[in-house]
């Protein structure tokens, strides 16, 4: 259970900073602390369990369809990372309470570090592959959303962008990876997975499979060739820098290739691959650190440099390289982290960190300085510093390996190479900042920070040291577990800052010759290279990227140029090809049931149906009485449903048409009453053709299916429906019962449709005409005396039978839907008939609550069903006998219709009230000076 | 029967998308209406055409199959919500683009 602490602690942890910003800095620094130090706390805790070699774990299913579960483990491996990602954070922490500026938003700029720390932990502590991918994705947001925190800054704007788009893309390949892996591997359980290396590898789809992690693997941890985004993520807050950019996030990738080691990393094509990559980055990234003149981008290529050489040792996979690599992933987070923290604080107090700029910086700076060169000291691999020691182990390897066959030479030669470079750039990190004269005087006088801004930097440099001095007591038995939980068995090894004259030992000697050497004839290095033309990446990348959406615009162009009707059509013309694809594998149309007999009755609906709709399209431009072919249509629609023993959807239907009928009669007052040509006769033949044939594919699926024996399930409704359910009606049962929440479902899309006629009513203008389609003017009539007597008189009969139909429902044809519906025609005939101002006056309350409260009583009476133990929207019902009345039912699926029932009409005549209130109130009748000009009238607010 | 039946859902769907591909919006809308019918027809055929079904269980009889009709039930209800939704929004964007065209950017012939 602590665990599960450990990981969701910082989750919650975000809401920390947020909720006390308004507080002072200080308390909000401090706040924000807590959350980091209890879950290192937490983890410390577990050490004692965790010295016994076995990983502890925790798991709670999630959506174990999917093989998805909230699985944690902590093992050597994720204490390593959880140490790293949670002591480092809160010197983070510390260090960004004195880098932003006073105005700066810090809570929210907390509340993304912490976002980016918890998601941290859980890529360390994830036992399941999706899991630990969600965690991933996290990272690259919360990355992006740092990265871009000085978001007025196009830079910064531009490098969120990229690394989002790269580490973003890397995190797709990642996914389809993990789920072939997890496919592979038969679970996304890590257990599951580390055990079945050996099948894994055996597996035709593995390099596949290992491609994609990579891609994942590399996109994060800034390999070549997806390095460039770490540069430019520069434009980050240093605090950011220094966390992400250097101590985790772009270790990421690294842990993963350390976490998935047992299971991908047993062949041919990774050893080849993996080693070969690394050693390119761990080239390229050092060449560049070598003539970058910012701080930070120098930081920044030799990160990638430092990535690069883990990368190495990973890719050789020795149980010795997998040790070296995992010492090195410390000691380079120490290390970077400080010198990233350092040239932040040149940067605060200079005001500038151009290489250019600063020099001398010894005098004015000297404690700084003497970190700062202890820390490059430590990047360089001087003897007694933690780098060494790593670097020793690393040159040790490479000679060891046999990875490349006759070619092995090769990955030392380049080893040393990268040393080289290494001394030589770190040299001059050092000398140029800090020990060179300045040539010119920096922008703001330097002077040293405030102590507790420079004591993050002392405590890694601190480390750096006493793990150099004394690396067997205090590496040991971290390096101990973690190798362990990447290779799955105790490896007996020795750290040691003597082993004697050995080959490693002079290599290192010989990269610091020429590196010195290298620094020395700097200037004659960079005249060599004034010739070469330096690519700018963020400008290939950007250019790609217009490249790829200009090109992308141009195919949606090509296929539907931005207009509805040829979209329309590809659409209708991909469902006819899948239509007549599917209707092509039948063997033979007509199934087994033979055809019903027809009656004269039935050829006459058909007939009325057919003319109705064939009607309806062919007097389109005519819209009146397009609109009343359509009503024809409709009504019968609602006989065949009484014709074929479905009462229920008759009235449904029936009452439906009414209000669709009203309510694009309304829609008409407000639009053109014709339509004109515009469709050239080409295009008209072809709608033709495309709908008919459609048709035609519809039809013959609908006489297939007609005519084949279904297999139906309503067996279960219709024998359940009296027993369980406590209705005759089998229909209505359904609705509010056993598939009650599709029903509310329903219900709510119909109060949001509802909701939303409501707000675009809002302030329309509308165009009102003064007369109808021929010219005749509205009849100044506007509220006729037979119309408005009937339906005074019919309002309390249509309620009674709305009334009498809801409570029916259950037991007979009726229900919720068709009682709302005719209340609501009822209530709209007297609008019609009154006005609205009168009906107004009298039904004096808006209509969204009386839909929220239907949506709200439904879910409620669902979520009643939970007091009692029960699942959601499980109904009750007794037979319960009143004198004078008799026996009667109740049945909680009764309040479930009520809902339902309110929810119809509030939503039914939200819409038709309000459309209705923009329309009677201002419609000219009487006949104005020019009758051919529409007034435009700003239609009233509706309520 | 099944035969006609058929037929005259296939020629509802022909109407309606028909209409559905104008370049207006009031024929759009009243297209879309058709087709929910011709669609709503479809569903209810699932089940089978029954003839003198009864609505009611009461001990064994020849039932219609509930199930299509609970869901062409709520199919219509929706289907009005979708109507009044997309007229609505048909006459906000006539309202907004002066015209009436599905686009909202062609020159307003009449």
């Amino acid at each position: 259970m602590t665990l599960l602490w450990i990981a969701l602690l910082p989750l919650l942890g975000v809401l920390v900073p947020a909720l006390t910003a308004q507080r002072g800095r200080t308390l909000c620094s401090l706040a924000t602390g807590i959350v980091p130090a209890i879950a290192l706390l937490l983890t410390l805790m577990q050490l004692p369990g965790l010295l016994d070699g076995e990983a502890l774990r925790v798991s709670v299913p999630w959506l174990p369809e999917l093989g998805l579960e909230l699985a944690f483990r902590l093992d050597g491996l994720s204490l390593l990372f959880n140490l790293l990602i949670l002591g480092i954070g809160l010197l983070i922490l510390l260090y960004a309470h004195f880098y932003l500026d006073k105005d700066e938003p810090y809570g929210r700029f907390y509340a993304f570090l912490i976002l980016f720390m918890a998601s941290m932990v859980g890529i360390s502590m994830s036992d399941n592959l999706i899991l630990l991918w969600l965690f991933w994705e996290l990272t690259s947001l919360s990355s992006f959303l740092l990265i871009g925190f000085w978001s007025y800054r196009g830079d910064a704007r531009k490098g969120a962008r990229m690394a989002l788009t790269i580490t973003g893309a890397g995190g797709l390949a990642l996914l389809a990876g993990l789920l072939l892996l997890g496919d592979m591997a038969g679970s996304y359980r890590m257990d599951d997975v580390l055990a079945s290396g050996a099948q894994i590898v055996a597996d035709g789809r593995y390099p596949l499979m290992l491609a994609l992690v990579l891609l994942g693997a590399f996109t994060k941890s800034a390999q070549f060739p997806f390095h460039f985004w770490l540069p430019h993520a520069m434009a980050a807050p240093t605090p950011v820098s220094a966390y992400l950019h250097s101590a985790t996030m772009v270790k990421a990738g690294i842990f993963l290739m350390a976490r998935l080691h047992p299971a991908i990393a047993g062949s041919e094509l990774w050893s080849v691959v993996v080693p070969l990559v690394g050693s390119i980055t761990l080239l390229y990234g050092a060449w560049f650190a070598l003539f970058k003149t910012d701080l930070k981008a120098i930081l920044a290529f030799s990160t990638i440099s430092h990535l690069g050489l883990i990368t190495v040792l990973l890719g050789i996979g020795s149980p010795m390289a997998v040790l070296a690599a995992l010492f090195h992933i410390i000691n380079h987070a120490t290390f970077k982290a400080a010198l990233f923290m350092s040239a932040g604080i040149i940067d605060h107090e200079t005001g500038t960190r151009e290489l250019k700029l600063l020099g001398g910086l010894r005098k004015t700076m000297p404690v700084t300085a003497l970190l700062s060169t202890l820390a490059a000291a430590a990047m360089a691999g001087v003897p007694l510093f933690n780098g060494f020691l790593s670097k020793e182990m690393f040159f040790t390897e490479t000679l060891a390996t046999p990875v490349l066959g006759g070619l092995s030479w090769l990955i030392p030669v380049l080893a040393a190479i990268g040393g080289v470079l290494s001394v030589a750039y770190s040299v001059r990190l050092v000398h140029a900042v800090f020990y060179k004269p300045a040539k010119e005087a920096s922008p703001k006088k330097p002077h040293e920070p405030p102590h507790l801004m420079r004591l993050p930097v002392e405590i890694l440099v601190a480390l750096c040291v006493v793990v150099g001095l004394f690396p067997a007591f205090f590496a040991t038995n971290l390096l101990d577990l973690a190798t362990q939980a990447v290779l799955g068995e105790p490896l007996d090894f020795h750290l040691a800052i003597w082993h004697g004259v050995n080959l490693p030992l002079v290599m290192s000697l010989v990269a610091f010759a020429l590196g010195l050497m290298m620094y020395w004839r700097h200037a004659d290095l960079r005249r060599f290279l004034q010739p070469f033309a330096s690519v700018d990446a963020r400008r290939v990348f950007e250019r790609f990227m217009m490249t790829l959406g200009y090109r992308a615009e141009q195919t949606m162009a090509a296929l539907d140029g931005n207009s509805l009707q040829r979209f329309m059509s590809w659409l209708l013309l991909a469902a006819l090809c899948m239509g007549v694809l599917g209707l092509a594998q039948m063997d033979i149309l007509s199934g087994s049931k033979s055809n019903q007999p027809s009656d004269g009755i039935l050829v006459f609906g058909a007939a009325m149906l057919i003319f109705g709709g064939i009607a309806t399209a062919a007097t389109h431009r005519y819209r009146l009485i397009s609109l009343l072919m359509l009503s024809i249509v409709g009504l019968f629609v609602a006989l065949t449903f009484a014709r074929f023993s479905a009462p229920d959807l008759a009235l449904t239907q029936l009452s439906v048409e009414v209000v669709t009928m009203i309510l694009l009669m309304l829609a008409l007052f407000f639009l053109p009453q014709r339509t004109p040509r515009e469709s050239s006769p080409l295009r008209n033949v072809r709608d033709m053709l495309l709908a008919g044939a459609l048709g035609m594919v519809v039809a013959s699926l609908n006489y297939a299916v007609m005519t084949r024996e279904t297999l139906s399930i309503s067996s279960f409704f219709m024998a359940n429906s009296v027993p369980g359910g406590g209705g005759h009606n089998v229909v209505n049962v359904i609705l509010v019962d056993f598939r009650g929440f599709d029903t509310l479902g329903e219900i709510t899309v119909l109060a949001l449709a509802g909701l939303a006629i409501f707000k675009l009513l809002n302030r329309l203008r509308l165009f009102m005409p003064h007369s109808d389609g021929e010219g005749r003017v509205w009849s100044p009539d506007r509220y006729p005396a037979i119309l408005t007597s009937i339906s005074m008189t019919l309002l309390p009969l249509a309620l009674l039978v709305s009334a009498f139909i809801f409570l029916r429902g259950h037991n007979q044809p009726g229900g919720g839907f068709i009682a709302g519906l005719i209340t609501a025609v009822a209530l709209i005939l007297l609008y019609m008939a009154r006005g609205v101002e009168w009906a107004q006056a009298r039904l004096d309350f808006p209509f969204q609550p009386v839909a929220v409260v239907g949506v709200a009583i439904a879910t409620l009476t669902g979520l009643g069903s939970w007091l009692f133990g029960y699942p959601f929207l499980t109904s009750a019902f007794g037979y319960f006998s009143l004198p004078g009345i008799g026996k009667f039912e109740l049945a909680t699926a009764l309040l479930f219709d009520l809902g339902v029932y309110l929810a119809v009409v509030g939503a039914t005549l939200m819409i038709l009230a309000n459309l209705g209130k923009v329309t009677t109130a201002h419609r000219p009748v009487t006949d104005p000076k020019e009758p051919d000009t529409p007034a435009p009238t700003p239609a009233k607010e509706p309520r | 029967m099944e035969t006609l039946y058929a037929i005259t859902t296939g020629v509802l769907t022909a109407c309606g998308l028909y209409l559905t591909l104008r370049g207006r919006t009031f024929p759009v809308v009243v297209g879309l209406t058709l087709t929910s019918y011709a669609v709503n027809l479809f569903l209810f055929s699932m089940g089978g055409l029954t003839t003198d079904g009864a609505a009611i269980v009461h001990g064994d009889g020849n039932y219609a199959d509930p199930l299509p009709q609970a869901l062409v039930l709520t199919a219509i209800v929706i289907g009005f919500a979708m109507t009044a939704f997309v007229v609505i929004l048909a006459m906000r964007a006539r309202s907004e683009a002066g015209n009436d065209h599905v686009d909202g950017k062609k020159e307003d012939r009449e």
